[in-house]
């Protein structure tokens, strides 16, 4: 069965071809480079840029894959949550696929998608297990009693953890995007020059504005040499507090839940640091560990492919009332 | 008028907040802007408990606009990544903007062309780590507002006020 899967919910233009059987036959990503010259994610021109991109990269995602659109059996689109212009753009291309085609169309909730991102590539990641969603738009803890069945234990009340990574690369005037730059110059930093608050809030709930705080008033209270001199420092310094409660929560949680397994999924699950450290703290409380691979743990088309194999194999379709929601509940 | 309070830590910030929440009509629409770790959220956080909504109140950037529904519907905006007003219009702001809801918009700045006249313009100023000086400009007094009622409710000191 082949499935095609296109996700434009915020950032990323990406269309990728699935067989349930052997796998990715394509996943073709159209990272928006333009961003970089804004410090974030502009709508206006990810929507633009998503109307520009759509059709090649889904061209070049069929030609990777050597399959024709008549060969497909299924069209996943992101549906929800995200911003509803970018939405817009996925969502018009696959009603008009399924259309055209007369193959069952399947709406699917973004962060669905990106914990079937771990599991297509740990074949023994099933349920139950807690997963760990971290992005620029969610930082979420979700337990699975069973596949396709969502218990939120717990989220961020303020900034996700992502954000805070873009909010404080910005701050320190490193560019964007901010996880893979201070994730990078946190490799040559001292993650004890400076000693940042771990959010107390309760359970498993998260909290990042105080962070994000502390970095603003550090910088502030410090003559402009020394954080100059210290960028690394500071970078390694953000990164081990805000690493360190995601390791923490996760590892209470499944414990809380009795479960020997954790799924990380979102952006933020490509970071190094956070990765190291839960897999250290976790073999250490008996738990294992499922990532993505770093390429699967940004938003793509195959992990929206593959949360659609699913829900087809439920009989779960939409119909052409599909509707971008952009607050979408999981 | 202008009204200026100093709080001590984002309890404080949050209370003033809520205090604020009792003189927001339907319609209304409060500015705020401040740099990063000023307290924009916090106080919207405050003003959306005084509000009455029990949902938790997160961060919009991913999104630019979350609703909550408080005696009065909330929208809560978070502009910090607009660069481009076209966008808000095509997220139909204006409909939000001239509603019955209260809007707290957050990097309010970068949307100054679609903000009605008569906004609540509310500046926050990091003065020191615990400290943020708040100023709320508003083109007639707060009606029933006591600007050191306020303050004496959530921290302690005077209001200054100006005409």
């Amino acid at each position: 069965m082949l499935i095609l899967g296109i996700e434009t919910s915020c950032d990323e233009t990406a269309v990728a071809v699935l067989d349930d059987i052997q796998g990715i036959l394509s996943d073709i990503i159209s990272s928006q480079l333009e961003h970089s010259q804004y410090g974030g994610v502009v709508p206006e021109i990810a929507s633009r840029t998503h109307l520009k991109t759509i059709l090649p990269v889904l061209e070049k995602a069929l030609s990777a894959a050597k399959v024709s659109l008549s060969q497909l059996d299924g069209i996943a689109v992101t549906c929800g949550p995200g911003l509803v212009g970018s939405l817009l753009v996925g969502i018009s291309v696959a009603k008009a696929l399924h259309f055209s085609l007369a193959i069952p169309l399947i709406g699917i909730h973004h962060i669905e998608a990106h914990i079937f991102a771990a599991i297509l590539e740990n074949p023994e990641l099933s349920p139950p297990f807690v997963a760990l969603v971290v992005s620029g738009g969610h930082t979420q803890l979700i337990f699975l009693p069973a596949f396709g069945v969502y218990e939120i234990l717990g989220s961020t009340r303020d900034d996700a953890a992502g954000e805070a990574f873009d909010k404080v690369a910005a701050l320190l005037g490193l560019g964007y995007p901010g996880g893979p730059i201070i994730n990078r110059l946190a490799e040559k930093g001292d993650p004890e020059f400076m000693k940042f608050p771990r959010a107390s809030v309760k359970d498993f709930e998260f909290s990042y504005s105080g962070l994000k705080t502390a970095v603003v008033n550090y910088v502030k209270n410090s003559p402009a040499d020394i954080v100059r001199r210290h960028l690394s420092d500071i970078a390694a310094s953000f990164q081990e507090a805000a690493v360190d409660v995601l390791v923490e929560k996760s590892i209470q949680a499944a414990k809380h839940k009795d479960v020997e397994k954790i799924a990380v999924a979102g952006g933020v699950g490509a970071n190094s640091r956070l990765r190291n450290l839960l897999k250290e703290r976790a073999a250490k409380a008996g738990v294992s560990v499922f990532y993505p691979s770093p390429v699967l743990c940004t938003d793509n088309g195959a992990m929206v492919a593959k949360a659609g194999a699913f829900r087809l194999s439920l009989g779960q379709t939409s119909g052409l009332d599909l509707n971008a929601n952009p607050r979408m509940k999981l | 008028m202008e009204y200026r309070w100093i709080t001590q830590g984002p309890e404080q910030t949050h209370s003033l907040g809520q205090k604020l929440a009792d003189f927001l009509h339907p319609g209304a629409v409060a500015a705020l802007t401040g740099e990063l770790g000023s307290g924009k959220t916090c106080l919207i956080q405050g003003i959306c408990q005084g509000l009455g909504v029990t949902d938790p109140v997160a961060s919009p950037a991913f999104v630019i606009i979350n609703e909550y529904q408080g005696r009065l519907p909330v929208y809560h905006f978070d502009l910090y990544r607009i660069k481009n007003i076209e966008e808000l219009y095509q997220l139909g702001c204006e409909e939000y903007l001239y509603g019955f809801g209260v809007c707290l918009i957050e990097w309010a700045e970068r949307a100054e062309a679609l903000l009605p006249e008569d906004s609540i313009r509310i500046s926050l100023h990091w003065k020191a780590e615990n400290e943020r000086e708040i100023v709320l400009k508003n083109r007639v007094p707060l009606k029933g507002a006591d600007g050191d009622k306020i303050h004496r409710e959530c921290m302690s000191g005077r209001c200054e006020l100006s005409p």
